[in-house]
Protein backbone atom coordinates (compact mmCIF):
# COMPACT_ATOMS: atom_id res chain seq x y z
CA UNK A 1 0.00 0.00 0.00
CA UNK A 2 2.86 2.35 0.84
CA UNK A 3 4.19 1.92 -2.66
CA UNK A 4 0.88 2.87 -4.26
CA UNK A 5 0.64 6.10 -2.28
CA UNK A 6 4.09 7.20 -3.23
CA UNK A 7 3.36 6.54 -6.91
CA UNK A 8 0.20 8.56 -6.89
CA UNK A 9 1.69 11.57 -5.17
CA UNK A 10 4.72 11.83 -7.37
CA UNK A 11 2.94 11.06 -10.59
CA UNK A 12 0.31 13.69 -9.95
CA UNK A 13 3.07 16.18 -9.40
CA UNK A 14 4.75 15.16 -12.61
CA UNK A 15 1.54 15.31 -14.55
CA UNK A 16 0.85 18.77 -13.15
CA UNK A 17 4.11 19.90 -14.55
CA UNK A 18 3.59 18.48 -18.00
CA UNK A 19 -0.15 18.81 -18.39
CA UNK A 20 -0.39 22.44 -17.36
CA UNK A 21 3.05 23.65 -18.34
CA UNK A 22 3.65 25.03 -14.84
CA UNK A 23 7.07 24.66 -13.36
CA UNK A 24 6.25 23.70 -9.80
CA UNK A 25 9.66 24.74 -8.63
CA UNK A 26 8.62 28.35 -9.13
CA UNK A 27 5.44 28.03 -7.02
CA UNK A 28 6.16 29.30 -3.51
CA UNK A 29 3.51 27.27 -1.69
CA UNK A 30 4.05 23.99 -3.43
CA UNK A 31 4.81 20.93 -1.28
CA UNK A 32 6.56 19.64 -4.34
CA UNK A 33 8.92 22.58 -4.20
CA UNK A 34 9.81 21.72 -0.63
CA UNK A 35 10.41 18.13 -1.59
CA UNK A 36 12.67 19.13 -4.47
CA UNK A 37 14.39 21.69 -2.29
CA UNK A 38 15.22 19.09 0.32
CA UNK A 39 16.71 16.93 -2.39
CA UNK A 40 18.90 19.69 -3.72
CA UNK A 41 20.91 19.96 -0.54
CA UNK A 42 24.16 19.15 -2.29
CA UNK A 43 24.71 15.74 -0.70
CA UNK A 44 25.85 12.83 -2.82
CA UNK A 45 23.33 10.24 -3.93
CA UNK A 46 26.06 8.11 -5.49
CA UNK A 47 29.49 7.97 -3.94
CA UNK A 48 32.22 5.93 -5.60
CA UNK A 49 35.52 5.48 -3.81
CA UNK A 50 38.69 3.66 -4.87
CA UNK A 51 36.90 1.78 -7.65
CA UNK A 52 39.00 -0.83 -9.39
CA UNK A 53 37.53 -3.00 -12.10
CA UNK A 54 38.92 -4.97 -15.01
CA UNK A 55 38.46 -8.06 -17.12
CA UNK A 56 40.52 -10.21 -19.45
CA UNK A 57 43.67 -8.79 -17.85
CA UNK A 58 42.73 -5.22 -18.78
CA UNK A 59 42.16 -2.61 -16.07
CA UNK A 60 39.06 -0.54 -16.89
CA UNK A 61 38.96 1.55 -13.69
CA UNK A 62 41.94 2.15 -11.47
CA UNK A 63 41.22 3.93 -8.19
CA UNK A 64 38.33 6.02 -9.48
CA UNK A 65 36.45 8.39 -7.15
CA UNK A 66 33.16 9.93 -8.32
CA UNK A 67 30.38 11.81 -6.52
CA UNK A 68 26.93 12.26 -8.04
CA UNK A 69 25.07 15.11 -6.37
CA UNK A 70 21.37 14.76 -5.54
CA UNK A 71 19.03 16.59 -7.86
CA UNK A 72 21.78 17.39 -10.36
CA UNK A 73 22.48 16.21 -13.89
CA UNK A 74 25.96 14.74 -13.89
CA UNK A 75 27.63 13.61 -17.10
CA UNK A 76 30.34 11.00 -17.36
CA UNK A 77 32.26 11.60 -20.56
CA UNK A 78 35.25 10.11 -22.26
CA UNK A 79 36.43 8.42 -25.44
CA UNK A 80 34.88 5.15 -26.62
CA UNK A 81 36.06 2.13 -24.68
CA UNK A 82 36.82 3.95 -21.44
CA UNK A 83 34.18 1.96 -19.56
CA UNK A 84 31.43 4.56 -19.27
CA UNK A 85 28.67 2.00 -19.80
CA UNK A 86 30.48 -0.39 -17.44
CA UNK A 87 30.35 2.33 -14.80
CA UNK A 88 26.53 2.43 -15.07
CA UNK A 89 26.41 -1.36 -14.83
CA UNK A 90 28.56 -1.18 -11.70
CA UNK A 91 26.25 1.41 -10.14
CA UNK A 92 23.25 -0.76 -11.04
CA UNK A 93 24.86 -3.86 -9.54
CA UNK A 94 25.09 -5.73 -12.85
CA UNK A 95 28.87 -5.90 -12.52
CA UNK A 96 31.01 -6.28 -9.40
CA UNK A 97 34.20 -4.26 -8.79
CA UNK A 98 37.54 -5.84 -7.89
CA UNK A 99 37.75 -3.39 -5.00
CA UNK A 100 36.32 -0.10 -3.81
CA UNK A 101 32.87 1.00 -2.75
CA UNK A 102 29.86 2.16 -4.74
CA UNK A 103 27.34 3.70 -2.38
CA UNK A 104 23.89 4.55 -3.72
CA UNK A 105 21.72 6.38 -1.21
CA UNK A 106 23.98 5.05 1.53
CA UNK A 107 23.93 1.39 0.49
CA UNK A 108 27.13 -0.24 -0.80
CA UNK A 109 25.84 -1.87 -4.00
CA UNK A 110 28.41 -4.72 -4.31
CA UNK A 111 27.58 -5.89 -0.79
CA UNK A 112 23.81 -5.89 -1.15
CA UNK A 113 21.89 -9.16 -1.03
CA UNK A 114 19.92 -10.06 -4.14
CA UNK A 115 16.65 -8.95 -2.56
CA UNK A 116 18.05 -5.63 -1.35
CA UNK A 117 19.66 -5.02 -4.73
CA UNK A 118 16.31 -5.57 -6.43
CA UNK A 119 14.64 -3.21 -3.94
CA UNK A 120 17.25 -0.58 -4.76
CA UNK A 121 16.80 -1.10 -8.51
CA UNK A 122 13.12 -0.29 -8.15
CA UNK A 123 14.29 3.19 -7.23
CA UNK A 124 16.67 3.43 -10.20
CA UNK A 125 15.78 3.92 -13.83
CA UNK A 126 18.07 3.17 -16.71
CA UNK A 127 17.78 4.10 -20.36
CA UNK A 128 19.78 1.69 -22.48
CA UNK A 129 21.51 2.79 -25.65
CA UNK A 130 19.21 0.65 -27.80
CA UNK A 131 16.10 1.42 -25.76
CA UNK A 132 15.83 -2.31 -24.96
CA UNK A 133 12.05 -2.37 -25.32
CA UNK A 134 10.41 -5.77 -25.00
CA UNK A 135 9.73 -6.59 -28.62
CA UNK A 136 6.69 -8.81 -28.01
CA UNK A 137 4.81 -6.02 -26.19
CA UNK A 138 3.35 -2.83 -27.65
CA UNK A 139 4.28 0.63 -26.42
CA UNK A 140 1.53 0.72 -23.78
CA UNK A 141 2.40 -2.70 -22.35
CA UNK A 142 6.10 -1.86 -22.32
CA UNK A 143 5.48 1.18 -20.14
CA UNK A 144 3.00 -0.75 -18.01
CA UNK A 145 5.48 -3.63 -17.55
CA UNK A 146 7.24 -2.42 -14.36
CA UNK A 147 3.92 -1.27 -12.85
CA UNK A 148 2.32 -4.68 -13.43
CA UNK A 149 5.39 -6.49 -12.11
CA UNK A 150 5.84 -4.47 -8.95
CA UNK A 151 2.44 -3.14 -7.91
CA UNK A 152 -1.06 -4.47 -7.40
CA UNK A 153 -2.64 -1.38 -8.90
CA UNK A 154 -5.96 -1.91 -10.69
CA UNK A 155 -5.77 -1.90 -14.48
CA UNK A 156 -7.62 1.43 -14.70
CA UNK A 157 -5.00 3.15 -12.59
CA UNK A 158 -2.18 1.52 -14.55
CA UNK A 159 -3.80 2.83 -17.72
CA UNK A 160 -3.86 6.38 -16.32
CA UNK A 161 -0.26 6.18 -15.12
CA UNK A 162 0.97 4.83 -18.44
CA UNK A 163 -0.84 7.56 -20.35
CA UNK A 164 0.67 10.21 -18.05
CA UNK A 165 4.17 8.85 -18.68
CA UNK A 166 3.59 8.62 -22.42
CA UNK A 167 2.17 12.13 -22.47
CA UNK A 168 5.32 13.31 -20.69
CA UNK A 169 7.50 11.96 -23.52
CA UNK A 170 5.04 13.06 -26.21
CA UNK A 171 4.05 9.58 -27.37
CA UNK A 172 0.56 9.08 -25.94
CA UNK A 173 -0.73 8.70 -29.49
CA UNK A 174 1.73 5.88 -30.22
CA UNK A 175 0.55 3.62 -27.41
CA UNK A 176 -0.73 0.86 -29.71
CA UNK A 177 2.39 0.64 -31.88
CA UNK A 178 4.80 -2.25 -31.64
CA UNK A 179 8.49 -1.44 -31.00
CA UNK A 180 9.38 -2.49 -34.56
CA UNK A 181 7.20 0.36 -35.86
CA UNK A 182 9.08 3.02 -33.87
CA UNK A 183 12.01 5.13 -35.01
CA UNK A 184 15.19 5.03 -32.91
CA UNK A 185 14.33 8.30 -31.20
CA UNK A 186 10.75 7.23 -30.44
CA UNK A 187 11.95 3.90 -29.04
CA UNK A 188 14.23 5.75 -26.64
CA UNK A 189 11.41 8.02 -25.54
CA UNK A 190 9.17 5.01 -24.87
CA UNK A 191 12.03 3.40 -22.96
CA UNK A 192 12.36 6.64 -21.01
CA UNK A 193 8.65 6.59 -20.15
CA UNK A 194 9.07 2.99 -18.96
CA UNK A 195 12.17 3.87 -16.92
CA UNK A 196 10.29 6.59 -15.02
CA UNK A 197 7.15 4.48 -14.56
CA UNK A 198 8.01 3.73 -10.92
CA UNK A 199 9.15 7.30 -10.25
CA UNK A 200 12.80 6.47 -9.57
CA UNK A 201 15.04 8.61 -7.39
CA UNK A 202 17.71 8.52 -10.09
CA UNK A 203 17.96 7.99 -13.83
CA UNK A 204 20.94 6.64 -15.71
CA UNK A 205 21.23 7.30 -19.44
CA UNK A 206 23.60 5.24 -21.56
CA UNK A 207 24.59 7.22 -24.66
CA UNK A 208 21.12 8.74 -25.06
CA UNK A 209 22.05 10.90 -28.06
CA UNK A 210 24.07 8.51 -30.21
CA UNK A 211 22.66 7.91 -33.68
CA UNK A 212 19.85 10.43 -33.29
CA UNK A 213 18.73 12.96 -35.87
CA UNK A 214 18.88 16.62 -34.73
CA UNK A 215 15.17 16.82 -33.89
CA UNK A 216 15.15 13.60 -31.83
CA UNK A 217 18.33 14.74 -30.14
CA UNK A 218 16.76 18.09 -29.25
CA UNK A 219 13.69 16.33 -27.85
CA UNK A 220 15.81 13.99 -25.73
CA UNK A 221 18.00 16.84 -24.44
CA UNK A 222 14.89 18.75 -23.38
CA UNK A 223 13.23 15.70 -21.83
CA UNK A 224 16.23 14.65 -19.76
CA UNK A 225 16.61 18.08 -18.22
CA UNK A 226 12.89 18.63 -17.67
CA UNK A 227 12.28 15.21 -16.16
CA UNK A 228 15.18 15.68 -13.80
CA UNK A 229 13.82 19.01 -12.59
CA UNK A 230 10.12 18.14 -12.59
CA UNK A 231 10.43 14.78 -10.84
CA UNK A 232 13.20 15.88 -8.49
CA UNK A 233 15.44 13.08 -9.70
CA UNK A 234 19.18 12.70 -9.88
CA UNK A 235 20.52 12.08 -13.37
CA UNK A 236 23.67 10.41 -14.65
CA UNK A 237 24.38 10.67 -18.36
CA UNK A 238 27.07 8.64 -20.01
CA UNK A 239 27.92 10.13 -23.37
CA UNK A 240 30.57 11.38 -25.74
CA UNK A 241 28.30 13.89 -27.44
CA UNK A 242 30.02 16.90 -25.92
CA UNK A 243 27.78 19.81 -26.88
CA UNK A 244 24.42 18.20 -26.12
CA UNK A 245 25.61 16.73 -22.84
CA UNK A 246 27.38 19.87 -21.66
CA UNK A 247 24.27 21.93 -22.46
CA UNK A 248 22.18 20.15 -19.81
CA UNK A 249 24.77 18.87 -17.35
CA UNK A 250 25.42 20.58 -14.04
CA UNK A 251 28.67 18.71 -13.56
CA UNK A 252 31.03 16.76 -15.81
CA UNK A 253 33.49 13.94 -15.18
CA UNK A 254 36.01 13.19 -17.89
CA UNK A 255 37.35 9.64 -17.89
CA UNK A 256 40.28 8.22 -19.78
CA UNK A 257 42.46 5.14 -19.39
CA UNK A 258 40.85 4.07 -16.16
CA UNK A 259 41.18 7.41 -14.37
CA UNK A 260 39.16 10.57 -13.82
CA UNK A 261 41.13 13.05 -15.91
CA UNK A 262 39.22 16.12 -14.77
CA UNK A 263 35.88 17.10 -13.28
CA UNK A 264 33.93 20.28 -12.73
CA UNK A 265 31.14 22.37 -14.17
CA UNK A 266 30.96 22.60 -17.99
CA UNK A 267 32.05 26.24 -17.83
CA UNK A 268 35.08 25.42 -15.71
CA UNK A 269 36.15 22.52 -17.94
CA UNK A 270 35.88 24.67 -21.06
CA UNK A 271 38.44 27.03 -19.44
CA UNK A 272 40.68 24.10 -18.49
CA UNK A 273 44.40 24.33 -19.22
CA UNK A 274 44.65 20.57 -19.71
CA UNK A 275 45.54 19.70 -23.31
CA UNK A 276 43.68 16.38 -23.09
CA UNK A 277 40.50 18.11 -21.88
CA UNK A 278 40.72 20.66 -24.66
CA UNK A 279 41.31 17.97 -27.29
CA UNK A 280 38.29 16.00 -26.07
CA UNK A 281 35.86 18.89 -25.61
CA UNK A 282 36.82 20.55 -28.91
CA UNK A 283 37.10 17.29 -30.86
CA UNK A 284 40.65 17.94 -32.12
CA UNK A 285 42.01 15.07 -34.26
CA UNK A 286 45.51 15.15 -32.80
CA UNK A 287 46.94 15.97 -29.41
CA UNK A 288 47.69 14.01 -26.24
CA UNK A 289 45.52 11.28 -27.78
CA UNK A 290 47.56 10.72 -30.98
CA UNK A 291 46.00 10.33 -34.40
CA UNK A 292 48.23 7.30 -35.09
CA UNK A 293 47.97 4.02 -33.25
CA UNK A 294 51.40 3.23 -31.74
CA UNK A 295 53.62 1.76 -34.48
CA UNK A 296 57.30 1.61 -35.46
CA UNK A 297 58.74 4.41 -37.57
CA UNK A 298 56.95 4.52 -40.93
CA UNK A 299 60.04 5.14 -43.11
CA UNK A 300 61.97 2.42 -41.31
CA UNK A 301 59.17 -0.07 -41.81
CA UNK A 302 58.91 0.71 -45.54
CA UNK A 303 62.66 0.27 -45.96
CA UNK A 304 62.54 -3.08 -44.12
CA UNK A 305 59.97 -4.42 -46.57
CA UNK A 306 61.98 -3.17 -49.57
CA UNK A 307 65.16 -4.76 -48.21
CA UNK A 308 63.47 -8.12 -47.59
CA UNK A 309 62.35 -8.22 -51.23
CA UNK B 1 51.74 -35.15 -28.63
CA UNK B 2 51.79 -33.15 -25.40
CA UNK B 3 50.20 -30.20 -27.19
CA UNK B 4 47.42 -32.41 -28.53
CA UNK B 5 46.79 -33.78 -25.06
CA UNK B 6 46.68 -30.23 -23.72
CA UNK B 7 44.13 -29.28 -26.39
CA UNK B 8 42.05 -32.33 -25.54
CA UNK B 9 42.24 -31.49 -21.83
CA UNK B 10 41.27 -27.87 -22.45
CA UNK B 11 38.37 -29.00 -24.64
CA UNK B 12 37.15 -31.45 -21.99
CA UNK B 13 37.48 -28.86 -19.20
CA UNK B 14 35.50 -26.36 -21.25
CA UNK B 15 32.74 -28.92 -21.83
CA UNK B 16 32.57 -29.85 -18.14
CA UNK B 17 32.56 -26.19 -17.13
CA UNK B 18 29.62 -25.57 -19.47
CA UNK B 19 27.82 -28.65 -18.20
CA UNK B 20 28.25 -27.40 -14.64
CA UNK B 21 27.02 -23.95 -15.62
CA UNK B 22 23.93 -25.43 -17.26
CA UNK B 23 23.11 -27.30 -14.02
CA UNK B 24 23.54 -24.16 -11.93
CA UNK B 25 21.29 -22.40 -14.44
CA UNK B 26 18.62 -25.12 -14.01
CA UNK B 27 18.94 -24.77 -10.23
CA UNK B 28 18.36 -21.00 -10.41
CA UNK B 29 15.38 -21.42 -12.72
CA UNK B 30 13.88 -24.08 -10.46
CA UNK B 31 13.99 -21.61 -7.57
CA UNK B 32 11.50 -19.43 -9.48
CA UNK B 33 9.07 -22.20 -10.43
CA UNK B 34 6.87 -21.78 -7.35
CA UNK B 35 6.08 -18.21 -8.38
CA UNK B 36 4.44 -19.52 -11.54
CA UNK B 37 1.61 -21.01 -9.49
CA UNK B 38 0.41 -17.48 -8.83
CA UNK B 39 0.86 -16.46 -12.48
CA UNK B 40 -0.38 -19.39 -14.59
CA UNK B 41 -1.03 -17.00 -17.49
CA UNK B 42 2.71 -16.83 -18.20
CA UNK B 43 2.87 -20.62 -18.64
CA UNK B 44 -0.31 -20.78 -20.72
CA UNK B 45 1.14 -18.14 -23.04
CA UNK B 46 4.21 -20.33 -23.55
CA UNK B 47 2.18 -23.52 -24.05
CA UNK B 48 0.47 -21.67 -26.88
CA UNK B 49 3.73 -20.37 -28.39
CA UNK B 50 5.68 -23.60 -27.95
CA UNK B 51 2.99 -26.28 -28.10
CA UNK B 52 -0.01 -25.08 -30.06
CA UNK B 53 2.07 -23.46 -32.79
CA UNK B 54 4.04 -26.72 -33.18
CA UNK B 55 0.85 -28.72 -33.76
CA UNK B 56 0.74 -28.53 -37.59
CA UNK B 57 4.23 -30.00 -38.07
CA UNK B 58 3.64 -32.65 -35.39
CA UNK B 59 0.28 -33.76 -36.78
CA UNK B 60 1.43 -33.90 -40.40
CA UNK B 61 4.60 -35.78 -39.43
CA UNK B 62 2.62 -38.17 -37.21
CA UNK B 63 0.18 -38.95 -40.00
CA UNK B 64 2.90 -39.79 -42.50
CA UNK B 65 4.99 -41.76 -40.01
CA UNK B 66 1.92 -43.90 -39.14
CA UNK B 67 1.11 -44.46 -42.81
CA UNK B 68 4.69 -45.41 -43.74
CA UNK B 69 4.95 -47.65 -40.70
CA UNK B 70 1.81 -49.57 -41.70
CA UNK B 71 3.10 -50.04 -45.27
CA UNK B 72 6.56 -51.20 -44.20
CA UNK B 73 5.38 -53.54 -41.46
CA UNK B 74 2.65 -55.05 -43.61
CA UNK B 75 5.16 -56.05 -46.29
CA UNK B 76 7.17 -57.99 -43.71
CA UNK B 77 4.31 -59.35 -41.62
CA UNK B 78 2.35 -60.66 -44.58
CA UNK B 79 5.21 -63.12 -45.23
CA UNK B 80 4.51 -64.67 -41.84
CA UNK B 81 0.72 -64.45 -42.13
CA UNK B 82 0.69 -62.01 -39.24
CA UNK B 83 -0.90 -59.04 -41.05
CA UNK B 84 -3.85 -59.06 -38.64
CA UNK B 85 -1.39 -57.98 -35.91
CA UNK B 86 -0.55 -54.80 -37.81
CA UNK B 87 -2.64 -52.65 -35.42
CA UNK B 88 -0.74 -53.49 -32.20
CA UNK B 89 2.67 -53.36 -33.90
CA UNK B 90 1.97 -49.91 -35.35
CA UNK B 91 0.58 -48.71 -32.02
CA UNK B 92 3.43 -50.14 -29.94
CA UNK B 93 6.05 -48.66 -32.28
CA UNK B 94 4.39 -45.28 -31.96
CA UNK B 95 3.54 -45.05 -28.25
CA UNK B 96 6.73 -46.70 -27.01
CA UNK B 97 9.29 -45.25 -29.37
CA UNK B 98 8.49 -43.18 -32.41
CA UNK B 99 5.91 -40.92 -30.80
CA UNK B 100 8.15 -39.55 -28.01
CA UNK B 101 11.39 -39.65 -30.03
CA UNK B 102 10.26 -38.19 -33.36
CA UNK B 103 8.13 -35.57 -31.57
CA UNK B 104 11.14 -34.59 -29.44
CA UNK B 105 13.36 -34.32 -32.52
CA UNK B 106 10.81 -32.17 -34.34
CA UNK B 107 10.26 -30.18 -31.15
CA UNK B 108 14.02 -29.49 -30.87
CA UNK B 109 14.04 -28.27 -34.47
CA UNK B 110 10.89 -26.18 -34.35
CA UNK B 111 10.30 -24.95 -30.79
CA UNK B 112 13.79 -25.44 -29.32
CA UNK B 113 15.53 -23.38 -31.96
CA UNK B 114 12.85 -20.68 -31.69
CA UNK B 115 13.28 -20.52 -27.90
CA UNK B 116 17.06 -20.27 -28.12
CA UNK B 117 16.88 -17.59 -30.81
CA UNK B 118 14.26 -15.59 -28.89
CA UNK B 119 16.18 -15.60 -25.62
CA UNK B 120 19.51 -15.03 -27.38
CA UNK B 121 18.10 -12.02 -29.20
CA UNK B 122 16.59 -10.69 -25.97
CA UNK B 123 20.08 -10.86 -24.52
CA UNK B 124 21.73 -9.28 -27.57
CA UNK B 125 19.24 -6.39 -27.60
CA UNK B 126 19.69 -5.78 -23.84
CA UNK B 127 16.08 -6.74 -23.05
CA UNK B 128 17.23 -9.12 -20.32
CA UNK B 129 19.57 -6.47 -18.88
CA UNK B 130 16.78 -3.90 -18.92
CA UNK B 131 14.54 -6.33 -17.03
CA UNK B 132 17.23 -6.79 -14.40
CA UNK B 133 17.46 -3.02 -14.05
CA UNK B 134 13.68 -2.88 -13.63
CA UNK B 135 14.15 -5.29 -10.70
CA UNK B 136 12.51 -8.10 -12.66
CA UNK B 137 14.44 -11.37 -12.60
CA UNK B 138 14.62 -12.74 -16.18
CA UNK B 139 15.09 -16.25 -14.76
CA UNK B 140 11.64 -16.06 -13.18
CA UNK B 141 9.86 -13.92 -15.75
CA UNK B 142 11.31 -15.26 -19.01
CA UNK B 143 13.10 -18.57 -18.49
CA UNK B 144 10.93 -20.39 -15.93
CA UNK B 145 7.60 -20.05 -17.86
CA UNK B 146 9.29 -21.27 -21.05
CA UNK B 147 10.85 -24.25 -19.30
CA UNK B 148 7.53 -25.31 -17.78
CA UNK B 149 5.63 -24.55 -21.00
CA UNK B 150 8.04 -26.71 -23.02
CA UNK B 151 8.06 -29.54 -20.50
CA UNK B 152 4.24 -29.65 -20.49
CA UNK B 153 3.85 -29.26 -24.24
CA UNK B 154 6.04 -32.12 -25.43
CA UNK B 155 4.08 -34.97 -23.75
CA UNK B 156 0.85 -33.54 -25.16
CA UNK B 157 2.36 -33.22 -28.63
CA UNK B 158 3.77 -36.76 -28.44
CA UNK B 159 0.33 -38.11 -27.48
CA UNK B 160 -1.20 -36.36 -30.48
CA UNK B 161 1.59 -37.60 -32.72
CA UNK B 162 0.91 -41.20 -31.66
CA UNK B 163 -2.87 -40.81 -31.98
CA UNK B 164 -2.72 -39.40 -35.49
CA UNK B 165 -0.02 -41.96 -36.40
CA UNK B 166 -2.29 -44.84 -35.33
CA UNK B 167 -5.10 -43.29 -37.39
CA UNK B 168 -2.78 -42.93 -40.41
CA UNK B 169 -1.75 -46.56 -40.03
CA UNK B 170 -5.42 -47.54 -39.86
CA UNK B 171 -6.23 -45.64 -43.07
CA UNK B 172 -3.43 -47.37 -44.99
CA UNK B 173 -4.03 -50.80 -43.43
CA UNK B 174 -7.76 -50.92 -44.12
CA UNK B 175 -8.06 -48.69 -47.17
CA UNK B 176 -4.96 -49.72 -49.10
CA UNK B 177 -3.81 -53.08 -47.77
CA UNK B 178 -7.14 -54.74 -47.01
CA UNK B 179 -6.54 -55.46 -43.31
CA UNK B 180 -9.76 -56.04 -41.39
CA UNK B 181 -10.65 -52.89 -39.45
CA UNK B 182 -12.06 -54.81 -36.46
CA UNK B 183 -8.88 -56.85 -36.22
CA UNK B 184 -6.77 -53.66 -36.37
CA UNK B 185 -8.52 -52.09 -33.36
CA UNK B 186 -9.29 -55.23 -31.30
CA UNK B 187 -5.73 -56.59 -31.58
CA UNK B 188 -4.47 -53.16 -30.58
CA UNK B 189 -6.74 -53.02 -27.54
CA UNK B 190 -5.68 -56.50 -26.48
CA UNK B 191 -1.94 -56.02 -26.85
CA UNK B 192 -1.23 -52.43 -25.86
CA UNK B 193 -0.93 -52.02 -22.10
CA UNK B 194 -1.83 -48.75 -20.41
CA UNK B 195 1.05 -48.81 -17.92
CA UNK B 196 3.78 -50.86 -19.62
CA UNK B 197 3.45 -49.20 -23.01
CA UNK B 198 1.54 -45.92 -22.88
CA UNK B 199 2.74 -44.71 -19.46
CA UNK B 200 6.36 -45.52 -20.31
CA UNK B 201 6.01 -43.55 -23.52
CA UNK B 202 4.57 -40.62 -21.58
CA UNK B 203 7.47 -40.77 -19.09
CA UNK B 204 9.91 -40.69 -22.00
CA UNK B 205 8.22 -37.66 -23.53
CA UNK B 206 8.21 -35.81 -20.17
CA UNK B 207 11.96 -36.43 -19.81
CA UNK B 208 12.58 -35.33 -23.42
CA UNK B 209 10.41 -32.24 -22.87
CA UNK B 210 12.40 -31.12 -19.83
CA UNK B 211 15.79 -31.85 -21.39
CA UNK B 212 15.17 -30.30 -24.83
CA UNK B 213 13.60 -27.15 -23.33
CA UNK B 214 16.37 -26.90 -20.75
CA UNK B 215 19.01 -27.10 -23.49
CA UNK B 216 17.13 -24.49 -25.58
CA UNK B 217 16.69 -21.92 -22.80
CA UNK B 218 20.24 -22.43 -21.53
CA UNK B 219 21.77 -22.07 -24.99
CA UNK B 220 19.75 -18.89 -25.56
CA UNK B 221 20.65 -17.42 -22.18
CA UNK B 222 24.31 -18.35 -22.54
CA UNK B 223 24.62 -17.13 -26.15
CA UNK B 224 27.20 -14.51 -27.04
CA UNK B 225 25.19 -11.27 -27.53
CA UNK B 226 25.94 -11.05 -31.26
CA UNK B 227 24.18 -12.32 -34.37
CA UNK B 228 26.82 -15.02 -34.72
CA UNK B 229 26.35 -15.99 -31.07
CA UNK B 230 22.60 -16.38 -31.54
CA UNK B 231 23.13 -18.45 -34.70
CA UNK B 232 25.51 -20.75 -32.84
CA UNK B 233 23.06 -21.08 -29.95
CA UNK B 234 20.21 -22.20 -32.22
CA UNK B 235 22.46 -24.70 -34.00
CA UNK B 236 23.73 -26.10 -30.69
CA UNK B 237 20.16 -26.37 -29.43
CA UNK B 238 19.08 -28.55 -32.35
CA UNK B 239 22.26 -30.67 -32.40
CA UNK B 240 22.65 -31.14 -28.64
CA UNK B 241 18.90 -31.48 -28.11
CA UNK B 242 18.59 -34.18 -30.77
CA UNK B 243 21.63 -36.10 -29.54
CA UNK B 244 20.41 -35.88 -25.94
CA UNK B 245 17.02 -37.26 -26.99
CA UNK B 246 18.55 -40.22 -28.81
CA UNK B 247 21.00 -40.97 -26.00
CA UNK B 248 18.37 -40.68 -23.30
CA UNK B 249 15.99 -42.78 -25.36
CA UNK B 250 18.45 -45.68 -25.25
CA UNK B 251 18.94 -45.32 -21.48
CA UNK B 252 15.21 -45.04 -20.77
CA UNK B 253 14.35 -47.92 -23.11
CA UNK B 254 16.96 -50.10 -21.43
CA UNK B 255 15.56 -49.21 -18.00
CA UNK B 256 11.92 -49.70 -19.02
CA UNK B 257 12.04 -52.69 -21.33
CA UNK B 258 15.55 -54.09 -20.87
CA UNK B 259 14.55 -56.92 -18.54
CA UNK B 260 11.71 -58.24 -20.74
CA UNK B 261 14.02 -60.66 -22.53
Amino acid sequence: MKREHSIQIKVLSASGYFEHGVNLRTMPDSGWLRMVGSMLDGSSLVEIRGLRFGYSGRMIFNEVDIDIQRGKVTAIMGPSGTGKTTLLRLIGGQEYPSSGTIRVDGANVPELSRNNLYQLRKRMGMLFQSGALLTDLNVFDNVAFPLREHTDLPEMMIRDLVLIKLQAVGLRGARDLMPSALSGGMARRVALARAIALDPMMMMYDEPFSGQDPISMGVLVKLIRELNDALGMTTIIVSHDVNETASIADYLYLLSEGKVVEHGTPERLRQSGSEWTRQFLEGLPDGPVPFHYPAPDFAEELLQVSASQ
Amino acid sequence: MITQLQHLGAWALKRFERLGRSHLFLFHVSAGLGELLTRPGLVIQQIFAIGVLSLPIILVAGLFVGMVLALQLYNTMVNFGAEQSLGPVVALSLVRELGPVVTALLFAGRAGSALAAEIGLMKATEQLSSMEMMAVDPMRRIIAPRLVGGALSLPLLAAMFSAIGVSGGFMVATGLLGVDSNAYWSQMQANVDLFDDIANGVIKSIVFGVVVTWIAVFEGYDAAPTSEGVARATTRTVVNGSLAVLGLDFILTALMFGDNG
